[in-house]
Order: C-alpha cells, then sequence, then structure tokens
C-alpha cells in the first residue's frame, strides 16, 4: 500500500505531467507556433548530443555533457568566489550595527541589479588580461550576482542567535576566535547554507547569460550559437539541460543545507 | 563582610521618562556554603537579580561584590544555569559540558579534562546518554547536563535561573533530590531563584520572598531550621514547614503583593436597536439606522498591577 502511494507521488504523477506537456508541446508544434521544433524533431536533432555526450567534434560542436561542465566549473569558480567574499560579509554585517547601517543602502541598490548589467563592466575590468577577459569578466558577474544571497542570509542568521548561546559564550569567558567558531558560526550555519543554496541558484542564472554574451563553449554559448545558426531544436535541448542541471544543483544543496540543520 | 554582597542594588529599563524600576533597593549578604532561595512572583525581576549577580547585567545603581571583589562582567567563577537550559544544540552532552572544563581549565592535560567532564557527567547520571544531542534528551536530562556544566568549572558559586519551572512535577520532584544530594556532596555556595515556595523549603538554607515588581524588593529573610537530609515526604509534616510556608506566602499576598490599581479605559457599546426596515430604501428618504448607533463610554475597572 505504502509503496504503490509511493510509486504513485514520485513516479506516475510527474510522468502523467510531463506527458502532457509533451502532447501540449506536439500540439502547439503543429498548429499555432509552426517555428517551434516538435518534441520528436527536438529528438532526433539532438541524440548525437545526448546520447554522445562527451564528444568533441569542434570548438563549439560537442556533447551537452562536456558542454554542461565547461559551464559547472565556471561556476563552481564564480560560486567559490562568491561566497569566499559574501559570507564575510554577511557575518560583519550581523555583528556590527554601524556596518550595517553604512553599507546596507548600497548593498540593497547593488543587489537588484540584472547580471546583464554587470558583465560589460567585468570585461571591461578585465580589459588587460587579453585572453582571459571573457573567463574573468564572466567570473565577475557571478561572484557579484550570487554573493547577495549568502551576504543577506548570513546577516539575518547571525542577528537570530539566540542570546541563550552568547550568554554561555560570555560566561566561560570564550575568546573571540573560540567563540566564533564555537558558537556563532555554528549557530549560524542553517542560515548561510539556505543563503548558500539561493546563491548557487543565481549563480547558474548567470552561466548562461554570461555565456551567451562572451561566446564561451558552455550550454548558455551553445544554446546562443545554434541560435544564430538557426538550429531551433538545440535551443530547446539547452534549455532542458540548464533546468535539469538546476534542479539537481538545488536538490544536492537542500540535502547539505539538512545535514546542518541542527535545532 | 558577607561572600556574596548585594548593597542598595537597583535596576530599571526603557529610555528616560518611561523607565520603570525593576528592582529597587537589594540588599543581601550569603556566607560561604550557605543554599539562599529568593520566592517570587514571576516577572517581578528575579532573572534581572540573577543576571545581575552573573555579572550579565550592570546594576543601575549599588554594587554587587563577590569575595570583596566587585563584579563587572561575567566569568566562569559564577556559573549559572539558565531556565531554558542553554545547552548549545550542535554539540552533543560530552561536548557541552567539556567546552566549559577546556575554558575554565586550559593547563589541564587532555586525560586529566576527559576524566573530569565524564566525572560529572555521571554525577548526573547521564554517562549513557552522553553522546546524544540536546534535541535528543528530554527536559529533564537536558536540565542536568546544564547542572552538570556549572558543576564542572568549579564555580565559587552556582546561579539557578528557575532551573526546573520548564519541568513537568515529577520530573521537578527526582531533579530537586538530586540538587540536594549533589550540594550534599561538596556544599558549594547556591543562590536558587524559584516560584515554588516548596521547593525553595526542601533545598534550602534560607528563603527570601521577593515583592512583586515594579520597584520589587527582597523581604526579611526566613531561616529553614529543618534538620538535613530532608526527605520530602516527611517534611510535609514537619512543623515548621508549615509555619515557613505561611509566612512566605503571607509575605508575598500581604506586603509584598500585588498592589491594586485602576484604570479607565473605553467602552464600546454595540449598536442597540437594529435598523427602521419601514424606511424605504433609496437615496431620498431618512437613514434607516441603526437608531442607537455604538455608545462610547468610560470604565473604570480595578486591575492586579
Amino acid at each position: 500500500m505504502n509503496i504503490s502511494k509511493f510509486k504513485l507521488d514520485w513516479l506516475i504523477l510527474p510522468l502523467c505531467g510531463a506527458i502532457v506537456v509533451l502532447v501540449l508541446w506536439h500540439v502547439a508544434s503543429s498548429t499555432v507556433a509552426k517555428e517551434l521544433p516538435s518534441p520528436v524533431k527536438t529528438w532526433t536533432a539532438s541524440k548525437d548530443y545526448i546520447l554522445k555526450p562527451f564528444e568533441k567534434r569542434g570548438e563549439m560542436d560537442q556533447g551537452i555533457l562536456r558542454f554542461t561542465w565547461y559551464s559547472l566549473i565556471l561556476v563552481a569558480k564564480g560560486y567559490a568566489i562568491a561566497l569566499i567574499i559574501g559570507t564575510p560579509i554577511g557575518f560583519f554585517l550581523g555583528l556590527s550595527k554601524v556596518f550595517t547601517k553604512t553599507f546596507d543602502p548600497i548593498i540593497q541598490v547593488l543587489r537588484p541589479v540584472s547580471p546583464l548589467a554587470w558583465l560589460p563592466l567585468g570585461l571591461v575590468l578585465f580589459l588587460g588580461a587579453g585572453k582571459q577577459a571573457s573567463e574573468l569578466g564572466a567570473l565577475f558577474t557571478i561572484a557579484i550576482c550570487a554573493m547577495w544571497p549568502t551576504v543577506l542570509n548570513t546577516a539575518v542568521g547571525v542577528r537570530a542567535i539566540p542570546q541563550d548561546y552568547l550568554n554561555v559564550a560570555k560566561v566561560l569567558k570564550l575568546s573571540r576566535t573560540k567563540t566564533l567558531f564555537k558558537v556563532l558560526i555554528p549557530a549560524t550555519l542553517p542560515y548561510m547554507f539556505t543563503g548558500f543554496r539561493l546563491s548557487l541558484g543565481i549563480a547558474w542564472l548567470v552561466i548562461v547569460a554570461a555565456e551567451m554574451l562572451t561566446g564561451r563553449p558552455g550550454v548558455g554559448g551553445f544554446l546562443w550559437q545554434e541560435y544564430n545558426a538557426l538550429i531551433y531544436e538545440h535551443i530547446i535541448l539547452c534549455i532542458l539541460t540548464i533546468g535539469i542541471v538546476g534542479f539537481i544543483l538545488d536538490r544536492l544543496m537542500s540535502l547539505v543545507e539538512k545535514r546542518f540543520k541542527t535545532a | 563582610m558577607s561572600f556574596l554582597e548585594l548593597k542598595n542594588v537597583s535596576k530599571g529599563f526603557g529610555p528616560a521618562g518611561t523607565r520603570t524600576e525593576v528592582l529597587r533597593d537589594i540588599n543581601l549578604g550569603i556566607e560561604k556554603g550557605e543554599f539562599v532561595a529568593i520566592v517570587g512572583y514571576s516577572g517581578a525581576g528575579k532573572t534581572t537579580l540573577i543576571s545581575m549577580i552573573a555579572g550579565l547585567v550592570k546594576p543601575d545603581a549599588g554594587s554587587i561584590t563577590l569575595n570583596d571583589l566587585e563584579i563587572t562582567a561575567p566569568g566562569p567563577d559564577r556559573a549559572i544555569v539558565f531556565q531554558n537550559y542553554s545547552l548549545l544544540p550542535w554539540m552533543n552532552v560530552y561536548e557541552n559540558i567539556f567546552l566549559a572544563v577546556d575554558q575554565v581549565f586550559p593547563n589541564w592535560a587532555p586525560a586529566k579534562k576527559q576524566q573530569h567532564t565524564e566525572k560529572y557527567i555521571e554525577m548526573v547520571n547521564l554517562t549513557p546518554a552522553r553522546e546524544k544531542l540536546p534535541r535528543e534528551l528530554s527536559g529533564g536530562m537536558r536540565q542536568r547536563v546544564s547542572v552538570a556544566r556549572a558543576l564542572a568549572t568549579d564555580p565559587q558559586i552556582l546561579l539557578l535561573d528557575e532551573p526546573l519551572s520548564a519541568l513537568d512535577a515529577l520530573t521537578r520532584a527526582t531533579l530537586q533530590d538530586e540538587i540536594e544530594r549533589i550540594w550534599e556532596q561538596d556544599k558549594k555556595t547556591v543562590f536558587l531563584i524559584t516560584n515554588d515556595v516548596d521547593e525553595g523549603i526542601l533545598l534550602a538554607d534560607r528563603i527570601i520572598p521577593l515583592s512583586a515588581g515594579p520597584g520589587a524588593t527582597l523581604g526579611p529573610s526566613i531561616t529553614v531550621d529543618i534538620p538535613r537530609p530532608r526527605d520530602r515526604k516527611a517534611i510535609n509534616h514537619h512543623p515548621r514547614f508549615r509555619e515557613i510556608r505561611r509566612e512566605v506566602i503571607d509575605y508575598l499576598l500581604g506586603v509584598g503583593g500585588k498592589k491594586h490599581a485602576t484604570v479607565t479605559r473605553k467602552l464600546h457599546l454595540p449598536d442597540l436597536e437594529p435598523e427602521d426596515l419601514n424606511v424605504p430604501r433609496n437615496f431620498f428618504s431618512p437613514r434607516r439606522g441603526p437608531i442607537r448607533r455604538t455608545e462610547v463610554k468610560q470604565e473604570t475597572v480595578e486591575i492586579d498591577a
């Protein structure tokens, strides 16, 4: 009974949803949107990329997982920079009222800026780097866009540390470093990981935009190139890949997040 | 001069103007090895009092000295057991206690620290639960960890801030017995805050009632001259038990009792007569009602402050 319920909830119902969408897609491609490739056409045009996911035939003609891998590496670098910069800023914001009052307005102004607006600035900043400029610009954009959820969640987490824990630290006269590592960081971890998860989502959003504009090999770059090459089936392939990878990343992060839930 | 001495201590909260004085003119002396219980209403400022002794809160006026040294900051010489346990949830029983031991005795060899920690875990009968996280423990077990952590730092005075009030009656009784047993072992100076008179009588050498706030102050000190060890069943029949109990309760209900006050407040009386259905409902006719609309009146009532 339980197993069949499980199957229904996690296998049959999602499959039904996917089938409904496929049918709608098929109907739409054959009636209203003539330019939209049908599911079957998409599959025939993409199966080379899916079945030989790691093949490299040319700079912009590679298996889909190979492209994904390039994108993931770039995201990992930018994301790491975002966390390394964002977490301490979050701690300062949470711990110091003066710091918050000084920098909160500027953070609130920079936060909603789109990655598309940051990227040209990033490219300009690293103009001197020559061949590396596009990568550094993309990293800059990922880092600065993905940083904010980490910064804000860490700050909220630090402010939400119960006074009791701080009292324990005070009564025991823990040193500053010990208070940080034994009390502040463990108490903030759940909030930090929520921030990390949201940041990763944004980093993955930004990578596509960054690759499109810089033409770097990767899922986003491939998508833009195939648009220019009028192979619309591959656009859909890329969209699905981006979605699935984003979903997997989010799931992985939420597993990690659960692991760190304390109280 | 007493071991712990509070002289004319006052404390208030809030900005000037609307400031309410929580504690006023607290004078108290506790000798070394004494077990003193403060009994009072909730909200009277008991926690503020113990926080001041712990050094977490500074008094507005007056001085608090321990061993002739003014208390200015928190320190491990005054271990405190909080009402809500205050264990760090990401550390297990052993780690919670070890953190304190490691901090207070930094020069000990690791083996000695470990042994010391184990000793106190055993003292509160938690050896089987030493690897458990606080969230896996019952309230009573958590409070035992908290007591063990406090005792393991070998403090000069143990401050207990309503340690048992969050527990159910049966667990509370067991832990009271346990506190008594532990106290008999090493005769530490203990400052207990409670809202349970019986608990005070069972455990303490002296009971001092704290009058109701705002502006709470300490009442007369009542010595509990019932011989130890006190048995919780036998103590009920001891003639002094009832006398002490009555004395404390009389003070709390009488002089130190809640002050009555009157407040005037607005009263909204609802519509009394409904609308007149004979009046046609259109733009030109007079208003249909209700005929007597909501009335606002002043009312004066007596409340417990």
